[in-house]
């Protein structure tokens, strides 16, 4: 964090002057390391073994909090008598399809009460497998945010948490074989190590204290990513660590307003507000698709109001009840689109033209070498960017270029490069990890032709809506129906990006701006871009751009910015009153109930109903927000509970396993099945997988790499290496390695080193380094090799891209790349040049003996 | 002998009458992440140009040391310790010790150097002739010549930005609070507070730098907490104001000449006789 994030990581130090205990769990030691009470060196690609030895340890001690152990989560549901978990399965769970790669789910639910509801209807709309496979891979994991839909709301329970099939003995079980000395085996990491990190995290958690959990991408680019977070996310559970301040599982982001794009999605299945996004096969009118994805209890049972306000928004006057609202104007998903299969389809032809905002795969996106001959053959590329990134460039000076692979005359794709703004030169909003928003104002108009995004997707539309005014092809309605009126400033005709805010935050029919997402209709009657940001324009004022200093508020300090939903800072706080509304310790006091005043007070916005009682209990059968209980904190939940067992949601299981990475030098210690069985696998020539653990050729790959980033730097580089100040600090590309290595494989201190995997090779200077540790694992030692991921060919400092090495084997939830753990081979000296790059990897994978069917089991 | 360094005013001394208080840098690198920040926001602000892409090898540092165009550097030190299993990382950003007794002001003969109303000492570039003399009378190899313009150049405290009242680019960049920008009084105070915390917590490795009134520079307007000997970070362990030795060396000469004097009017009055 102090590494990538050290502005935001002032209130971990901060923290630790006030006598927190910080713990690093990093494969390699870095400026978080330096400044952590506790380092603990870890094998990349093995947190999920360590976390759940951690959750192992905290059921077996007992350490876990009892209280709300029993009352938010759903440890005392019982499971139905077709679930199989991985201890019976040898590492799956039953409903795995093995031809297709992908689980049914039907066996992960609730047992009991009424499960005919939201998980009848989700049932995939075709019987085909290899249709289901291909609906499960759009991404129905993603929608909601958080995986509530398809769990019945009254299922039967067992409080005694005795009963064999309920959640809490199924976990139990589950993680059972999670010893200290299978995490000293899989992770590489001391018994006795181990154990502080335990004793550290049980003695800090519980009534009066809390213990936050950090992650950044070391967790999320696995074919594991999704499932890892899942793992912090049960251990959290249990230790009471949810929805009570100094809680909870912050995300860093790769850069800003990540958390925002996810919310307002740049994803290829989410519509904004975590709606699930149409698929081709099912979900063909509004009706359907509000009956597939609504649930029975509690927020989301509102989805209709939700989705008709965002119609409502994009379509206006042209959204009526007899038109469905303009549902039919939305595209439809037919699979997974992510931005791995686009380069795949660019490959084989079906994707013509690019659209590039400040992306530069050609360096910054897995293997890089697919990515540009994905582009160069392409009809047309338009490049966004402020400097003069590889992506439009690789045509006539890049890597293919340089081994005589291409030919600039005979690449067919026209690029546009078009300048864009910084965020210095446009107003907008930043939505930061903790879901708060802060607006930032234009301080110069951009330079030249540069432009912002809002300006240049505003006036592409007016455009494209000019060449089609006349047109009467009904193919053109949903382009001519959209509203597109935004007040124009300044001398470039910048759209009002605050009038963009409003149409998000949404109005009544009187044009009155919303205040609540509890006022959303589904009659047609209210318009909102994005309904869990309603209220960030409440009475027509810009709540993201409050600024109250901290010392003139209280300590939730709700006036600076604002957080969705409703300005709450504590997701789920509910969580941090006990079932009768008393905070669990006056230490830890964030909401309570009021019996006098009937309501939910304290510091932050209650994330619950407000006048709703402790003691309230619904009736059977009542639907939504009124079948929350009393005791429900978990709102947005199908049945209100913390989810230690995840009914529905995940597509590669309910509840976290450790797999191997795609490619490592070890079998998987725990089970007979070596990977994530349903991966995400593209299948391609320039996509070549490595064996793996015992397989003959993984010894070809003896060492395992990971990815990172500099402080100095920034992601792929667009933005640091073309400026002197920056590249200055960091000059050139390296692998930091440890003497051992060094002294094993012939490396010097700045020399230079060759890294090869199955897809490419790249070149680095040596950095020798105490930093990196060798790993006792499986009895023997194992090297890891750091690559950063800024370089590339062109800019102010260069060097070879890390991206070359990588290859899509993609999470199935999200489709995130597995980059923080490959396995490699190093040898010393410079890459070879030209043709004979391409010869040498060539040996590589014949030396390995990979075929197209390598990598590639279930 | 302390009580009247102690009272040492370096702006009085150099003429300015009701002056602000001196002003200065603590810089605790206990809490330095090595983020660098302080770098840039320096070079950006005063315009200071990028110096070279050289991959050194000494750890995170490729800055290497101040200069005259690095104001502030982070050091990276690894080595064995007890922190970590055996490995200890030590981050720290240096800076000009703006001395309370200035080598490079004493030595300059164009009074190019000066000392400001906040007791710091500052480079006027338009009366620098690049002569050099401040660059060796330096005792912490600060203060140097910048090949392009030939001038020397340092750390001005941002003297631009003191004026409009705020505080150093590095200082108001610093995400830590590792660099802290105050009156001096004040910053020693806390200073000592910040090491009696340490040494209470077990790390009685900690220690001031620079701070001391009675040291060969009469105390430095930018101190430091360290958590190794000074040469662990490359700075002189007990540096010495070049110039202290002046007034006896001219002494000295003084007298050899006038000795000299003596004995060649000695040797005209004997060879007369």
């Amino acid at each position: 964090m102090a590494e990538c994030h050290p502005v935001g990581f002032q209130w971990v130090m901060e923290a630790k002057a006030r006598g927190a205990t910080v713990i690093h769990i990093d494969p390699r030691f870095t400026r978080t390391s330096a400044v952590a009470d506790r380092y603990v060196p870890i094998r990349a690609g093995a947190d999920i073994a360590f976390l759940g030895g951690v959750i192992n340890h905290v059921l077996n001690s007992e350490t876990y909090f009892k209280e709300y152990v029993l009352a938010y989560t759903n440890a005392s549901t019982i499971l139905t008598e077709d679930y199989a978990d991985t201890e019976d399965l040898d590492g799956v769970f039953s409903g795995l399809n093995r031809e297709d790669r992908f689980y049914d789910f039907d066996t992960w639910r609730y047992q009991g009460g009424d499960v005919r509801p939201a998980s009848g209807d989700r049932s995939d709309p075709d019987e085909r497998p290899h249709v289901r496979g291909r609906v499960r891979q759009a991404s129905r994991g993603e929608a909601h945010g958080s995986g509530g839909a398809a769990a019945s709301a009254w299922p039967e329970t067992d409080d005694t948490l005795q009963h064999p099939r309920c959640v809490f003995q199924v976990l139990k079980r589950h993680f059972a074989r999670y010893t200290p000395e299978v995490v000293e085996q899989i992770c590489g990491v001391s018994q006795e190590q181990f154990a502080e990190v335990c004793r550290l995290l049980t003695e800090n958690s519980g009534r009066d204290r809390t213990t936050a959990f950090v992650y950044s991408l070391g967790w999320t680019q696995h074919t594991t990513g999704v499932q890892c977070i899942r793992t912090a996310a049960i251990l959290q559970l249990l230790l009471g660590n949810i929805g009570r301040p100094g809680g909870g599982i912050m995300a860093l982001r790769g850069h800003a307003s990540i958390q925002g794009s996810t919310d307002i999605p740049t994803l290829f299945d989410l519509l904004p507000g975590y709606l699930p996004m149409p698929h081709a096969w099912g979900n063909e009118d509004l009706d359907t698709y509000v009956r597939a994805e609504t649930v029975q209890k509690g927020f989301w049972a509102n989805t209709r109001s939700y989705m008709v306000s965002l119609l409502k928004a994009w379509w206006g006057d042209a959204a009526t009840a007899e038109n469905d609202f303009c549902y039919d104007y939305l595209p439809r998903l037919t699979g997974s689109h992510s931005t791995y299969e686009t380069v795949l389809a660019q490959l084989d032809g079906t994707c013509k033209g690019y659209f590039l905002y400040g992306q530069n795969p050609a360096v910054g996106s897995a293997n890089a070498r697919m990515q540009r001959l994905g582009m160069a053959n392409l009809d047309w590329l338009v490049v966004r960017d402020m400097v003069m990134i590889e992506s439009a460039t690789w045509w006539k000076d890049g890597p293919e270029i340089q081994t005589g692979e291409q030919r600039t005359e005979e690449i067919g794709t026209e690029v546009f490069f078009l300048p864009a703004a910084a965020h210095t030169e446009k107003s907008g909003s930043f939505t930061n990890t903790q879901r708060m928003l802060q607006w930032h104002h234009e301080a110069v108009e951009p330079a030249g032709d540069a432009r912002s995004d809002l300006w240049f997707t505003y006036h592409l539309g007016r455009r494209i809506r000019e060449k089609l005014a006349s047109s009467v092809d009904d193919v053109d309605r949903p382009v001519l129906d959209l509203t597109w009126e935004y007040p124009l400033r300044g001398s470039l005709d910048e759209p009002d990006a605050e009038a963009v805010l409003a149409e998000i935050n949404g109005w009544d029919a009187e044009q009155h701006p919303l205040s609540a997402y509890t006022q959303l209709t589904d009659d047609g009657s209210t318009a909102c871009g994005c309904w869990i940001y309603c209220g960030v324009h409440a009475d027509g004022v810009n709540q993201a751009a409050r600024r109250k200093p901290g010392q003139q508020q209280s300590w939730v300090a709700p006036e600076w910015g604002w957080a969705w939903p409703a300005n709450r800072r504590v997701l789920y706080n509910r969580a941090s009153a006990d079932p009768d509304g008393k905070p669990w310790s006056e230490r830890k006091a964030l909401i309570w109930w009021d019996e006098e005043k009937g309501r939910w007070v304290g510091h932050d916005v209650p994330d619950f109903i407000a006048d709703r009682p402790p003691f309230f209990r619904p009736s059977e059968g009542a639907t939504g927000p009124a079948a929350i209980s009393g005791v429900d904190p978990f709102i947005m939940q199908a049945d209100g509970k913390g989810w230690l067992f995840a009914p529905a949601g995940l597509v590669d299981g309910p509840l976290p396993t450790h797999y191997e990475p795609q490619e490592s030098p070890f079998p998987n210690l725990l089970y007979g099945q070596q990977h994530n069985p349903v991966r995400q696998l593209l299948r391609h020539p320039e996509n070549r997988y490595q064996p793996s653990g015992d397989q003959p050729g993984a010894d070809v790959f003896p060492y395992v790499t990971t990815t990172y980033r500099l402080t100095e730097h920034h992601t792929g580089g667009g933005m640091s290496r073309f400026l002197p100040y920056l590249a200055e600090l960091q000059p050139a590309f390296f692998c930091e390695v440890s003497p051992q290595l060094a002294t094993e494989r012939g490396l010097e201190h700045l020399g230079w080193a060759t890294v090869v995997t199955a897809r490419s090779a790249i070149e680095a200077r040596v950095l020798v380094t105490e930093r990196i540790r060798p790993l006792e694992v499986q009895g023997r030692t194992l090297h890891q090799v750091g690559l950063p991921w800024h370089w590339g060919p062109n800019g102010y400092t260069t060097g070879d891209a890390f991206n070359e090495l990588a290859h899509l084997a993609l999470e199935p939830n999200v489709h995130i790349q597995e980059v923080k753990a490959m396995a490699c081979d190093i040898r010393p000296g410079r890459r070879p040049r030209g043709p004979a790059l391409r010869e040498l990897v060539r040996r590589y994978q014949e030396r390995a003996g990979i075929t197209d069917e390598t990598g590639t089991e279930v | 002998m302390a009580a009247e360094a102690r009272a040492l005013d370096p702006a009085a001394l150099a003429g300015h009458r009701d002056h602000p208080p001196r002003m200065g840098f603590f810089t605790d690198t206990s809490i330095c992440i090595g983020c660098k920040a302080c770098e840039v926001a320096c070079k950006e602000w005063n315009a200071v140009p990028e110096d070279g892409l050289l991959l050194t090898g000494m750890s995170y540092d490729n800055t290497q040391g101040l200069g005259a165009s690095t104001w502030r550097h982070v050091a990276f030190i690894e080595q064995p310790g007890a922190d970590h299993d055996g490995l200890r990382w030590l981050m720290s950003s240096d800076v000009c010790k703006h001395c309370t007794e200035a080598a490079c002001l004493d030595v300059c003969p164009t009074g190019a150097l000066m000392r400001t109303e906040f007791g710091t000492v500052i480079v006027q570039d338009d009366v620098c002739n690049g002569c050099g003399y401040c660059v060796s009378a330096c005792p912490f190899g600060v203060i140097d010549r910048r090949p392009s313009d030939g001038g020397a150049h340092k750390c001005t405290l941002c003297y631009d930005r003191l004026g409009a009242g705020l505080m150093p680019a590095c200082a108001k960049a610093c995400p830590t609070e590792s660099i802290q920008f105050g009156p001096l009084d004040e910053l020693r105070e806390r200073a000592g507070q910040r090491v009696a915390e340490l040494h209470d917590a077990g790390r009685s490795e900690a220690r001031l730098y620079g701070e001391d009134p009675d040291d060969g520079v009469g105390g430095a307007g930018a101190f430091f907490l360290l958590l190794d000997q000074p040469e662990v970070y490359g700075l002189p362990p007990d540096p010495v104001v070049t110039t202290r030795e002046l007034p006896r060396i001219w002494r000295h000469a003084g007298i050899a000449a006038a000795s000299l004097a003596l004995a060649a009017v000695a040797a005209c009055v004997s060879g007369r006789r």
